[in-house]
Protein backbone atom coordinates (compact mmCIF):
# COMPACT_ATOMS: atom_id res chain seq x y z
CA UNK A 1 0.00 0.00 0.00
CA UNK A 2 2.90 2.02 0.04
CA UNK A 3 3.96 3.03 -3.32
CA UNK A 4 2.30 5.87 -4.92
CA UNK A 5 1.17 4.21 -7.59
CA UNK A 6 -0.58 1.07 -5.16
CA UNK A 7 -4.19 2.55 -5.54
CA UNK A 8 -4.05 2.49 -8.95
CA UNK A 9 -3.52 -0.76 -9.08
CA UNK A 10 -6.41 -2.04 -6.74
CA UNK A 11 -9.50 0.01 -8.25
CA UNK A 12 -11.91 -1.42 -5.53
CA UNK A 13 -14.51 0.96 -6.43
CA UNK A 14 -14.98 0.38 -10.54
CA UNK A 15 -13.67 -2.87 -11.46
CA UNK A 16 -14.21 -5.40 -8.47
CA UNK A 17 -13.45 -8.61 -10.65
CA UNK A 18 -10.23 -6.94 -12.14
CA UNK A 19 -8.80 -7.60 -8.40
CA UNK A 20 -8.10 -11.02 -9.00
CA UNK A 21 -4.65 -11.58 -6.68
CA UNK A 22 -1.95 -12.24 -8.18
CA UNK A 23 -0.50 -15.24 -5.95
CA UNK A 24 -2.67 -18.10 -6.39
CA UNK A 25 -2.58 -19.37 -2.86
CA UNK A 26 -4.39 -16.34 -1.47
CA UNK A 27 -7.17 -16.69 0.66
CA UNK A 28 -10.54 -17.20 -1.68
CA UNK A 29 -12.44 -14.21 -0.56
CA UNK A 30 -10.08 -12.04 -2.12
CA UNK A 31 -11.37 -12.76 -5.30
CA UNK A 32 -14.88 -10.74 -4.70
CA UNK A 33 -15.58 -8.20 -2.62
CA UNK A 34 -17.08 -8.40 0.40
CA UNK A 35 -20.66 -7.08 -0.08
CA UNK A 36 -21.24 -5.69 3.38
CA UNK A 37 -18.13 -3.84 3.19
CA UNK A 38 -18.47 -2.57 -0.03
CA UNK A 39 -21.49 -0.77 0.75
CA UNK A 40 -19.67 1.32 3.42
CA UNK A 41 -16.98 1.95 0.84
CA UNK A 42 -19.62 2.98 -1.21
CA UNK A 43 -21.04 5.19 1.11
CA UNK A 44 -17.97 7.13 1.27
CA UNK A 45 -16.99 7.26 -2.26
CA UNK A 46 -20.38 8.75 -2.95
CA UNK A 47 -20.27 11.33 -0.64
CA UNK A 48 -16.48 12.16 -0.93
CA UNK A 49 -16.24 11.54 -4.34
CA UNK A 50 -12.70 13.05 -4.86
CA UNK A 51 -11.42 13.75 -1.52
CA UNK A 52 -11.45 10.01 -0.38
CA UNK A 53 -9.63 7.11 -2.11
CA UNK A 54 -11.06 3.76 -1.23
CA UNK A 55 -7.80 2.11 -0.99
CA UNK A 56 -8.49 -1.46 -0.54
CA UNK A 57 -11.86 -3.09 0.54
CA UNK A 58 -11.21 -6.80 2.49
CA UNK A 59 -13.26 -9.30 5.00
CA UNK A 60 -13.63 -6.77 7.33
CA UNK A 61 -11.42 -4.35 6.74
CA UNK A 62 -11.53 -0.80 4.67
CA UNK A 63 -8.91 1.51 3.91
CA UNK A 64 -10.10 5.01 3.17
CA UNK A 65 -7.36 7.52 2.15
CA UNK A 66 -7.86 11.83 2.29
CA UNK A 67 -5.53 14.72 2.33
CA UNK A 68 -5.26 16.43 5.92
CA UNK A 69 -7.00 19.70 4.75
CA UNK A 70 -10.34 17.14 4.28
CA UNK A 71 -9.60 14.74 7.07
CA UNK A 72 -11.89 16.45 9.79
CA UNK A 73 -14.93 16.52 7.33
CA UNK A 74 -14.75 12.47 6.45
CA UNK A 75 -14.01 12.11 10.07
CA UNK A 76 -17.06 13.52 11.04
CA UNK A 77 -18.91 11.58 8.41
CA UNK A 78 -17.50 8.02 9.47
CA UNK A 79 -18.93 9.46 12.86
CA UNK A 80 -22.11 10.52 12.17
CA UNK A 81 -23.32 8.50 9.07
CA UNK A 82 -21.40 5.57 9.36
CA UNK A 83 -21.37 5.24 13.56
CA UNK A 84 -18.01 4.22 14.14
CA UNK A 85 -17.42 5.59 17.46
CA UNK A 86 -13.77 4.77 19.13
CA UNK A 87 -10.53 4.71 17.73
CA UNK A 88 -8.28 1.48 18.19
CA UNK A 89 -5.03 2.86 17.68
CA UNK A 90 -2.97 5.65 16.14
CA UNK A 91 -0.33 4.90 14.14
CA UNK A 92 2.16 7.18 12.21
CA UNK A 93 4.42 5.42 9.23
CA UNK A 94 7.41 7.33 8.34
CA UNK A 95 8.29 6.86 4.30
CA UNK A 96 11.78 8.99 4.22
CA UNK A 97 11.90 7.90 0.15
CA UNK A 98 8.15 9.88 -0.53
CA UNK A 99 9.50 12.44 2.29
CA UNK A 100 6.18 12.11 3.64
CA UNK A 101 4.53 10.59 6.92
CA UNK A 102 1.50 8.26 7.07
CA UNK A 103 -1.12 9.09 9.90
CA UNK A 104 -3.33 5.65 10.14
CA UNK A 105 -6.36 5.83 12.31
CA UNK A 106 -7.80 2.28 13.08
CA UNK A 107 -11.87 2.68 13.91
CA UNK A 108 -14.01 0.88 15.21
CA UNK A 109 -17.62 0.56 16.28
CA UNK A 110 -19.45 -0.77 19.65
CA UNK A 111 -22.76 0.97 19.23
CA UNK A 112 -23.70 -0.73 15.73
CA UNK A 113 -23.62 -4.70 16.37
CA UNK A 114 -22.94 -5.02 12.26
CA UNK A 115 -19.95 -2.58 12.21
CA UNK A 116 -18.72 -5.31 15.32
CA UNK A 117 -16.08 -6.78 13.43
CA UNK A 118 -14.93 -3.24 10.92
CA UNK A 119 -11.89 -2.08 11.61
CA UNK A 120 -12.38 0.97 9.43
CA UNK A 121 -8.40 2.36 8.62
CA UNK A 122 -8.49 6.36 8.11
CA UNK A 123 -4.91 7.68 6.50
CA UNK A 124 -3.71 10.74 5.85
CA UNK A 125 0.05 12.40 5.00
CA UNK A 126 1.55 15.27 6.29
CA UNK A 127 4.95 16.70 4.62
CA UNK A 128 8.67 15.16 5.88
CA UNK A 129 11.39 17.21 7.15
CA UNK A 130 15.24 16.15 7.09
CA UNK A 131 15.96 17.80 10.48
CA UNK A 132 12.80 17.78 12.37
CA UNK A 133 11.45 20.25 15.02
CA UNK A 134 8.81 18.14 16.57
CA UNK A 135 5.77 21.26 16.85
CA UNK A 136 7.69 23.99 14.97
CA UNK A 137 8.13 22.48 11.16
CA UNK A 138 5.25 21.65 8.85
CA UNK A 139 4.70 17.93 9.99
CA UNK A 140 1.52 18.47 11.30
CA UNK A 141 -1.80 16.96 10.96
CA UNK A 142 -4.94 18.07 12.07
CA UNK A 143 -6.00 16.24 15.13
CA UNK A 144 -8.77 13.84 15.28
CA UNK A 145 -9.51 14.55 19.34
CA UNK A 146 -13.16 16.79 19.05
CA UNK A 147 -14.43 13.40 16.83
CA UNK A 148 -13.03 10.78 18.30
CA UNK A 149 -12.26 11.81 21.94
CA UNK A 150 -10.09 7.90 22.23
CA UNK A 151 -7.49 9.16 19.96
CA UNK A 152 -6.26 11.32 22.86
CA UNK A 153 -2.89 9.44 23.74
CA UNK A 154 -2.76 7.58 20.76
CA UNK A 155 -1.82 11.15 19.04
CA UNK A 156 0.50 12.31 21.87
CA UNK A 157 2.40 8.74 21.56
CA UNK A 158 2.21 9.31 17.57
CA UNK A 159 3.50 12.63 18.18
CA UNK A 160 6.85 12.21 20.08
CA UNK A 161 7.46 8.64 18.65
CA UNK A 162 7.40 10.18 14.73
CA UNK A 163 7.15 14.36 14.95
CA UNK A 164 4.09 14.90 13.72
CA UNK A 165 2.11 17.45 15.08
CA UNK A 166 -1.81 17.45 16.16
CA UNK A 167 -2.83 20.81 15.53
CA UNK A 168 -6.10 21.68 18.11
CA UNK A 169 -4.93 19.25 19.86
CA UNK A 170 -5.32 20.24 23.48
CA UNK A 171 -2.15 18.46 25.59
CA UNK A 172 0.92 17.93 22.69
CA UNK A 173 3.39 16.85 25.44
CA UNK A 174 5.65 13.66 25.98
CA UNK A 175 4.30 10.58 27.05
CA UNK A 176 6.25 7.48 26.83
CA UNK A 177 9.94 9.01 26.02
CA UNK A 178 12.13 10.41 28.91
CA UNK A 179 11.36 14.28 29.35
CA UNK A 180 15.09 15.31 28.16
CA UNK A 181 15.21 13.28 25.23
CA UNK A 182 16.63 15.18 22.42
CA UNK A 183 17.49 12.96 19.80
CA UNK A 184 15.33 12.50 16.40
CA UNK A 185 11.64 11.07 16.92
CA UNK A 186 12.62 7.25 17.54
CA UNK A 187 10.42 5.43 15.15
CA UNK A 188 11.86 7.69 12.03
CA UNK A 189 13.44 5.62 10.00
CA UNK A 190 16.67 7.78 10.12
CA UNK A 191 16.56 6.95 13.55
CA UNK A 192 19.00 3.72 13.98
CA UNK A 193 19.66 1.25 16.61
CA UNK A 194 23.05 0.74 17.77
CA UNK A 195 24.41 -2.42 16.30
CA UNK A 196 21.87 -2.73 13.77
CA UNK B 1 -11.08 41.52 46.68
CA UNK B 2 -11.36 42.51 50.69
CA UNK B 3 -13.02 39.54 52.97
CA UNK B 4 -13.77 41.16 56.38
CA UNK B 5 -12.09 38.14 58.51
CA UNK B 6 -11.67 38.03 62.62
CA UNK B 7 -8.44 38.99 63.40
CA UNK B 8 -5.43 36.49 63.74
CA UNK B 9 -7.96 34.55 61.24
CA UNK B 10 -6.06 34.23 57.53
CA UNK B 11 -7.65 32.89 54.91
CA UNK B 12 -6.14 30.21 53.03
CA UNK B 13 -4.87 30.06 49.92
CA UNK B 14 -5.66 27.22 47.01
CA UNK B 15 -2.36 26.64 46.02
CA UNK B 16 -1.22 25.72 49.36
CA UNK B 17 -4.23 23.51 49.44
CA UNK B 18 -3.14 21.38 47.00
CA UNK B 19 -0.32 18.99 46.77
CA UNK B 20 0.96 17.39 44.38
CA UNK B 21 2.07 13.71 44.91
CA UNK B 22 4.46 11.59 42.63
CA UNK B 23 2.84 7.40 43.09
CA UNK B 24 5.39 5.77 40.86
CA UNK B 25 7.39 4.78 39.29
CA UNK B 26 9.04 2.70 41.95
CA UNK B 27 5.69 2.69 44.13
CA UNK B 28 4.23 -0.40 44.76
CA UNK B 29 0.83 0.85 44.30
CA UNK B 30 1.29 2.04 40.72
CA UNK B 31 3.17 -1.02 38.78
CA UNK B 32 5.99 0.48 36.81
CA UNK B 33 4.61 4.02 36.04
CA UNK B 34 3.73 6.98 37.66
CA UNK B 35 0.94 9.08 38.37
CA UNK B 36 0.96 12.39 39.31
CA UNK B 37 -2.24 13.18 41.25
CA UNK B 38 -3.20 16.22 42.99
CA UNK B 39 -4.84 16.26 46.21
CA UNK B 40 -6.84 18.85 48.31
CA UNK B 41 -6.94 16.91 51.87
CA UNK B 42 -8.28 13.68 50.94
CA UNK B 43 -9.69 13.88 47.31
CA UNK B 44 -7.85 13.51 43.99
CA UNK B 45 -8.21 16.42 41.82
CA UNK B 46 -6.62 15.69 38.98
CA UNK B 47 -4.63 12.64 37.64
CA UNK B 48 -2.17 12.80 35.02
CA UNK B 49 -0.32 9.37 34.18
CA UNK B 50 2.81 9.60 32.92
CA UNK B 51 3.52 6.13 31.73
CA UNK B 52 7.32 4.80 29.98
CA UNK B 53 9.23 4.07 32.20
CA UNK B 54 9.79 0.48 30.73
CA UNK B 55 9.34 1.17 27.57
CA UNK B 56 11.25 -0.87 25.24
CA UNK B 57 10.96 0.19 22.05
CA UNK B 58 9.63 -3.28 20.60
CA UNK B 59 7.87 -1.57 17.73
CA UNK B 60 11.17 -0.32 16.46
CA UNK B 61 12.89 -3.73 17.38
CA UNK B 62 10.41 -5.79 15.04
CA UNK B 63 11.25 -3.46 12.16
CA UNK B 64 15.00 -4.81 12.34
CA UNK B 65 14.48 -8.59 12.84
CA UNK B 66 12.57 -10.55 10.30
CA UNK B 67 9.06 -12.36 10.98
CA UNK B 68 10.50 -15.74 12.80
CA UNK B 69 13.35 -13.61 14.54
CA UNK B 70 10.51 -11.49 16.15
CA UNK B 71 8.53 -14.34 17.88
CA UNK B 72 10.06 -13.73 21.61
CA UNK B 73 10.74 -10.18 22.02
CA UNK B 74 6.98 -9.37 21.00
CA UNK B 75 5.61 -11.30 23.86
CA UNK B 76 7.78 -9.63 26.51
CA UNK B 77 5.31 -6.53 26.85
CA UNK B 78 3.29 -9.71 28.85
CA UNK B 79 4.92 -12.41 29.69
CA UNK B 80 1.85 -13.75 31.84
CA UNK B 81 -0.14 -13.31 28.79
CA UNK B 82 2.42 -14.51 26.14
CA UNK B 83 0.55 -16.50 23.82
CA UNK B 84 -2.43 -13.93 23.74
CA UNK B 85 0.33 -11.26 22.85
CA UNK B 86 1.82 -12.87 20.25
CA UNK B 87 -1.73 -14.15 18.68
CA UNK B 88 -2.52 -11.46 16.30
CA UNK B 89 0.71 -11.03 15.07
CA UNK B 90 0.75 -14.70 14.06
CA UNK B 91 -2.81 -14.14 12.63
CA UNK B 92 -1.31 -11.20 10.93
CA UNK B 93 1.75 -12.74 9.76
CA UNK B 94 -0.26 -15.63 8.48
CA UNK B 95 -2.24 -13.27 6.26
CA UNK B 96 0.80 -11.80 4.77
CA UNK B 97 2.43 -15.03 3.84
CA UNK B 98 -0.84 -16.71 3.23
CA UNK B 99 -0.57 -19.77 5.12
CA UNK B 100 -3.19 -21.97 6.13
CA UNK B 101 -3.00 -22.84 10.08
CA UNK B 102 -4.00 -26.96 10.26
CA UNK B 103 -7.30 -27.21 12.29
CA UNK B 104 -5.17 -29.16 14.86
CA UNK B 105 -3.15 -26.25 15.11
CA UNK B 106 -6.47 -23.63 15.12
CA UNK B 107 -7.65 -25.79 18.34
CA UNK B 108 -4.50 -25.85 20.87
CA UNK B 109 -3.91 -22.37 19.83
CA UNK B 110 -7.22 -21.60 21.35
CA UNK B 111 -6.82 -24.38 24.04
CA UNK B 112 -3.02 -22.54 25.11
CA UNK B 113 -4.33 -19.23 24.75
CA UNK B 114 -7.24 -19.78 27.43
CA UNK B 115 -5.13 -21.28 29.90
CA UNK B 116 -2.41 -18.46 29.55
CA UNK B 117 -5.53 -16.16 29.98
CA UNK B 118 -6.21 -17.72 33.33
CA UNK B 119 -2.55 -17.63 34.14
CA UNK B 120 -2.32 -14.04 33.50
CA UNK B 121 -6.01 -12.97 35.34
CA UNK B 122 -4.27 -14.84 38.63
CA UNK B 123 -1.85 -12.55 38.75
CA UNK B 124 -3.77 -9.61 38.28
CA UNK B 125 -5.91 -10.97 40.85
CA UNK B 126 -3.03 -11.43 43.19
CA UNK B 127 -1.87 -8.11 42.45
CA UNK B 128 -5.45 -7.03 43.07
CA UNK B 129 -5.80 -8.99 46.39
CA UNK B 130 -2.88 -7.48 47.92
CA UNK B 131 -3.10 -4.10 47.38
CA UNK B 132 -6.77 -3.93 48.70
CA UNK B 133 -5.08 -5.89 51.77
CA UNK B 134 -6.68 -9.14 50.99
CA UNK B 135 -3.29 -11.40 51.33
CA UNK B 136 -5.19 -14.75 51.74
CA UNK B 137 -6.33 -13.17 47.54
CA UNK B 138 -2.39 -12.64 47.08
CA UNK B 139 -1.51 -16.13 48.13
CA UNK B 140 -4.64 -18.16 46.75
CA UNK B 141 -4.26 -16.96 43.20
CA UNK B 142 -0.22 -17.04 42.77
CA UNK B 143 -0.92 -21.15 44.11
CA UNK B 144 -3.36 -21.78 41.82
CA UNK B 145 -1.66 -20.44 38.59
CA UNK B 146 1.01 -23.06 39.50
CA UNK B 147 -1.41 -25.46 38.10
CA UNK B 148 -1.56 -24.17 34.49
CA UNK B 149 1.66 -22.84 34.87
CA UNK B 150 3.06 -26.46 35.37
CA UNK B 151 0.33 -27.38 32.44
CA UNK B 152 1.81 -25.16 29.98
CA UNK B 153 5.05 -26.10 30.56
CA UNK B 154 4.31 -29.23 29.84
CA UNK B 155 2.69 -28.29 26.79
CA UNK B 156 5.64 -25.66 25.20
CA UNK B 157 8.64 -26.35 27.46
CA UNK B 158 8.85 -22.84 29.35
CA UNK B 159 6.94 -22.20 32.40
CA UNK B 160 6.01 -18.65 31.47
CA UNK B 161 7.48 -16.84 28.43
CA UNK B 162 6.24 -19.54 25.78
CA UNK B 163 6.90 -18.47 22.44
CA UNK B 164 4.56 -21.04 21.65
CA UNK B 165 2.63 -19.78 18.40
CA UNK B 166 4.58 -18.88 15.06
CA UNK B 167 3.59 -17.75 12.01
CA UNK B 168 1.87 -20.90 10.28
CA UNK B 169 0.57 -23.09 13.70
CA UNK B 170 2.05 -23.43 16.88
CA UNK B 171 5.89 -24.78 17.61
CA UNK B 172 5.46 -28.11 18.61
CA UNK B 173 2.67 -30.53 19.36
CA UNK B 174 0.86 -31.55 22.49
CA UNK B 175 2.59 -34.56 24.59
CA UNK B 176 0.51 -37.87 24.41
CA UNK B 177 -1.40 -37.60 27.50
CA UNK B 178 -2.46 -34.28 27.33
CA UNK B 179 -5.93 -34.53 26.99
CA UNK B 180 -6.45 -35.96 29.91
CA UNK B 181 -4.12 -34.50 31.99
CA UNK B 182 -5.67 -30.77 30.73
CA UNK B 183 -9.58 -32.15 31.48
CA UNK B 184 -8.44 -32.93 34.92
CA UNK B 185 -6.56 -29.36 35.66
CA UNK B 186 -8.68 -27.29 34.40
CA UNK B 187 -11.36 -29.15 36.25
CA UNK B 188 -10.10 -28.73 39.79
CA UNK B 189 -9.26 -25.45 38.68
CA UNK B 190 -12.50 -24.29 38.19
CA UNK B 191 -13.91 -26.12 41.55
CA UNK B 192 -10.93 -24.32 43.03
CA UNK B 193 -11.85 -20.71 41.67
CA UNK B 194 -15.36 -20.88 42.51
CA UNK B 195 -14.00 -20.80 46.18
CA UNK B 196 -13.07 -17.44 45.38
CA UNK B 197 -16.68 -16.23 45.54
CA UNK B 198 -16.90 -16.76 49.19
CA UNK B 199 -13.77 -15.15 50.29
CA UNK B 200 -13.12 -12.26 47.97
CA UNK B 201 -16.39 -11.44 45.83
CA UNK B 202 -18.84 -12.20 48.37
CA UNK B 203 -16.54 -10.59 51.26
CA UNK B 204 -18.38 -7.04 52.91
CA UNK B 205 -14.99 -5.78 53.04
CA UNK B 206 -14.45 -5.84 49.72
CA UNK B 207 -17.58 -4.59 48.29
CA UNK B 208 -17.99 -1.57 50.58
CA UNK B 209 -14.69 -0.68 49.15
CA UNK B 210 -15.07 -1.10 45.77
CA UNK B 211 -18.79 -0.96 45.13
CA UNK B 212 -19.42 2.72 43.47
CA UNK B 213 -15.52 3.53 43.25
CA UNK B 214 -14.66 4.97 39.94
CA UNK B 215 -18.16 4.26 38.06
CA UNK B 216 -17.53 4.64 34.52
CA UNK B 217 -20.83 4.75 32.17
CA UNK B 218 -21.74 2.68 28.92
CA UNK B 219 -21.65 6.14 27.49
CA UNK B 220 -18.02 7.39 28.62
CA UNK B 221 -16.85 3.71 28.12
CA UNK B 222 -17.87 3.99 24.35
CA UNK B 223 -16.36 7.40 23.83
CA UNK B 224 -13.20 6.62 25.69
CA UNK B 225 -12.68 3.72 23.23
CA UNK B 226 -11.86 1.24 26.39
CA UNK B 227 -12.23 -2.16 25.91
CA UNK B 228 -11.92 -5.60 27.65
CA UNK B 229 -12.91 -6.21 31.06
CA UNK B 230 -13.43 -2.21 31.69
CA UNK B 231 -15.28 -2.24 28.76
CA UNK B 232 -17.47 -5.12 29.44
CA UNK B 233 -17.74 -3.99 33.16
CA UNK B 234 -19.87 -0.77 31.94
CA UNK B 235 -22.66 -3.08 30.05
CA UNK B 236 -20.94 -2.94 26.76
CA UNK B 237 -21.38 -6.86 25.07
CA UNK B 238 -18.07 -6.67 23.09
CA UNK B 239 -16.14 -9.43 23.31
CA UNK B 240 -13.79 -10.15 20.32
CA UNK B 241 -14.19 -14.37 20.64
CA UNK B 242 -17.67 -13.67 20.15
CA UNK B 243 -18.03 -10.70 17.77
CA UNK B 244 -14.69 -11.30 15.37
CA UNK B 245 -14.12 -15.04 15.79
CA UNK B 246 -10.62 -15.83 14.67
CA UNK B 247 -9.32 -19.56 14.41
CA UNK B 248 -11.28 -22.13 16.51
CA UNK B 249 -13.80 -19.60 18.32
CA UNK B 250 -15.99 -19.70 15.60
CA UNK B 251 -16.77 -23.44 16.51
CA UNK B 252 -17.17 -23.11 19.77
CA UNK B 253 -19.96 -21.52 21.80
CA UNK B 254 -18.13 -18.32 23.62
CA UNK B 255 -20.38 -17.07 26.01
CA UNK B 256 -19.46 -12.85 26.82
CA UNK B 257 -19.36 -11.77 30.63
CA UNK B 258 -21.29 -8.36 31.27
CA UNK B 259 -21.92 -6.54 33.94
CA UNK B 260 -23.50 -3.14 33.90
CA UNK B 261 -22.97 -0.92 36.76
CA UNK B 262 -19.47 -0.09 35.72
CA UNK B 263 -17.11 0.59 38.90
CA UNK B 264 -14.73 -1.07 40.49
CA UNK B 265 -16.44 -4.10 41.63
CA UNK B 266 -17.81 -5.09 38.61
CA UNK B 267 -14.65 -4.45 36.66
CA UNK B 268 -13.02 -6.94 39.32
CA UNK B 269 -15.44 -9.73 38.81
CA UNK B 270 -15.37 -9.53 35.15
CA UNK B 271 -11.90 -11.44 34.76
CA UNK B 272 -12.84 -14.09 37.38
CA UNK B 273 -15.87 -14.89 35.22
CA UNK B 274 -13.58 -15.03 31.91
CA UNK B 275 -11.56 -17.40 33.98
CA UNK B 276 -14.97 -19.92 34.60
CA UNK B 277 -15.89 -19.20 30.74
CA UNK B 278 -12.16 -20.03 29.96
CA UNK B 279 -12.85 -22.91 31.74
CA UNK B 280 -15.57 -23.66 29.23
CA UNK B 281 -14.35 -23.38 25.95
CA UNK B 282 -10.87 -25.27 27.12
CA UNK B 283 -13.44 -28.33 27.44
CA UNK B 284 -15.18 -27.48 24.35
CA UNK B 285 -12.50 -27.52 22.49
CA UNK B 286 -10.77 -30.46 23.98
CA UNK B 287 -13.98 -32.59 22.12
CA UNK B 288 -13.52 -31.46 19.27
CA UNK B 289 -10.22 -30.83 18.60
CA UNK B 290 -9.05 -33.00 15.64
CA UNK B 291 -6.92 -36.23 17.48
CA UNK B 292 -4.23 -35.92 15.09
CA UNK B 293 -2.57 -34.10 12.45
CA UNK B 294 0.26 -31.95 11.77
CA UNK B 295 0.27 -28.25 13.72
CA UNK B 296 3.02 -26.31 11.72
CA UNK B 297 2.89 -25.55 7.89
CA UNK B 298 6.23 -25.43 6.48
CA UNK B 299 7.69 -21.80 5.81
CA UNK B 300 10.37 -20.49 3.51
CA UNK B 301 13.65 -19.25 5.31
CA UNK B 302 12.93 -15.56 5.75
CA UNK B 303 9.86 -15.52 4.21
CA UNK B 304 8.56 -12.00 2.74
CA UNK B 305 5.18 -10.36 2.72
CA UNK B 306 4.25 -8.32 -0.32
CA UNK B 307 2.77 -5.11 -0.53
CA UNK B 308 0.29 -5.32 2.01
CA UNK B 309 -1.01 -4.15 5.33
CA UNK B 310 -2.98 -5.80 7.68
CA UNK B 311 -4.64 -5.27 11.05
CA UNK B 312 -5.76 -8.27 13.51
CA UNK B 313 -6.71 -8.23 16.48
CA UNK B 314 -7.83 -10.73 19.53
CA UNK B 315 -9.31 -10.61 22.59
CA UNK B 316 -6.37 -10.46 24.99
CA UNK B 317 -6.62 -10.52 29.08
CA UNK B 318 -6.82 -7.38 28.84
CA UNK B 319 -9.45 -6.54 25.99
CA UNK B 320 -8.91 -6.38 22.22
CA UNK B 321 -4.96 -6.38 21.47
CA UNK B 322 -4.22 -5.20 17.74
CA UNK B 323 -1.93 -5.69 15.67
CA UNK B 324 -0.98 -3.62 12.95
CA UNK B 325 1.59 -5.02 10.25
CA UNK B 326 2.89 -2.49 7.17
CA UNK B 327 4.71 -4.80 5.02
CA UNK B 328 6.75 -3.53 1.81
CA UNK B 329 8.27 -6.80 0.39
CA UNK B 330 10.94 -7.22 3.06
CA UNK B 331 11.31 -9.75 5.17
CA UNK B 332 11.29 -7.52 8.00
CA UNK B 333 7.58 -5.79 8.77
CA UNK B 334 7.96 -2.25 7.39
CA UNK B 335 6.09 -1.05 10.55
CA UNK B 336 4.68 -2.95 13.01
CA UNK B 337 1.85 -1.14 15.85
CA UNK B 338 0.31 -3.20 18.82
CA UNK B 339 -2.41 -1.96 20.07
CA UNK B 340 -2.75 -3.16 23.51
CA UNK B 341 -5.76 -3.06 25.80
CA UNK B 342 -3.62 -1.48 28.86
CA UNK B 343 -2.69 1.95 26.58
CA UNK B 344 -6.46 2.13 25.33
CA UNK B 345 -7.79 1.73 29.02
CA UNK B 346 -4.96 4.15 30.25
CA UNK B 347 -7.42 7.56 29.27
CA UNK B 348 -9.60 6.18 31.94
CA UNK B 349 -7.19 6.86 34.80
CA UNK B 350 -7.50 10.59 35.06
CA UNK B 351 -11.60 10.07 34.28
CA UNK B 352 -12.31 7.73 37.19
CA UNK B 353 -10.08 9.08 39.69
CA UNK B 354 -10.93 12.67 39.60
CA UNK B 355 -12.90 13.51 42.46
CA UNK B 356 -11.86 10.05 44.13
CA UNK B 357 -10.54 9.45 47.66
CA UNK B 358 -7.05 9.08 47.85
CA UNK B 359 -7.40 5.77 49.43
CA UNK B 360 -9.43 4.48 46.91
CA UNK B 361 -6.57 4.93 44.32
CA UNK B 362 -5.58 0.99 44.17
CA UNK B 363 -8.92 0.21 44.08
CA UNK B 364 -10.18 2.07 40.93
CA UNK B 365 -6.39 1.75 39.47
CA UNK B 366 -5.89 -2.17 39.84
CA UNK B 367 -9.47 -2.69 38.55
CA UNK B 368 -8.76 -1.17 35.21
CA UNK B 369 -6.73 -4.53 34.67
CA UNK B 370 -4.03 -2.30 33.26
CA UNK B 371 -0.54 -3.84 32.86
CA UNK B 372 2.47 -0.99 32.68
CA UNK B 373 4.88 -3.17 31.02
CA UNK B 374 2.50 -3.59 28.31
CA UNK B 375 1.21 -0.13 27.61
CA UNK B 376 4.49 1.11 27.36
CA UNK B 377 5.78 -1.72 24.84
Amino acid sequence: MSQPETPETKPVATAPPAKAPPPAAKAPPQKELPQFEKSIADKLEGKFSTKATIEFVKVNRIRVKVNKEDMLDVARFIRDELHFDHAESVTGVDYPDQKEIEVTYHLGSYTDPELAKQVLTLATRAPREENPSPGNDSTRVPSLRDIFYSVEFHERECFEMLGVYFENHPDNRRLLLPEDWADLPPMRKDFKIKGR
Amino acid sequence: MTTQLPPGLQLEKVDERIMTLNVGPQHPGSGHMRLIIKVDGDYIVSCDPDPGYVHRGEEKMAEYRNYIVNIPHLERPVIHDSCNVLYPYCLGVEELLGLEVPERAKYLRVIASELNRCVYIQYWLAIYGIFLGHSTMFMWPAGDRELLIDLLEKITGARVTHAYFVPGGIRNDVPANFEEMCLKRVNYFEKRIKEYAAIFYDNPILISRTQGAGVLSREDAIRLGTTGSTLRASGVDFDLRKKEPYDAYGELDVHSNVLKDGDSYARSKIPWLDMLESCNIIRQALQKMPKSGSVRVKLKPNPKGGNDEVYKRVESGRGSLGCYIVSRSQPEPYRLKLSVGSFRNLICMPYLLKGEKLGNMPAVYWSLNYWPVEADR
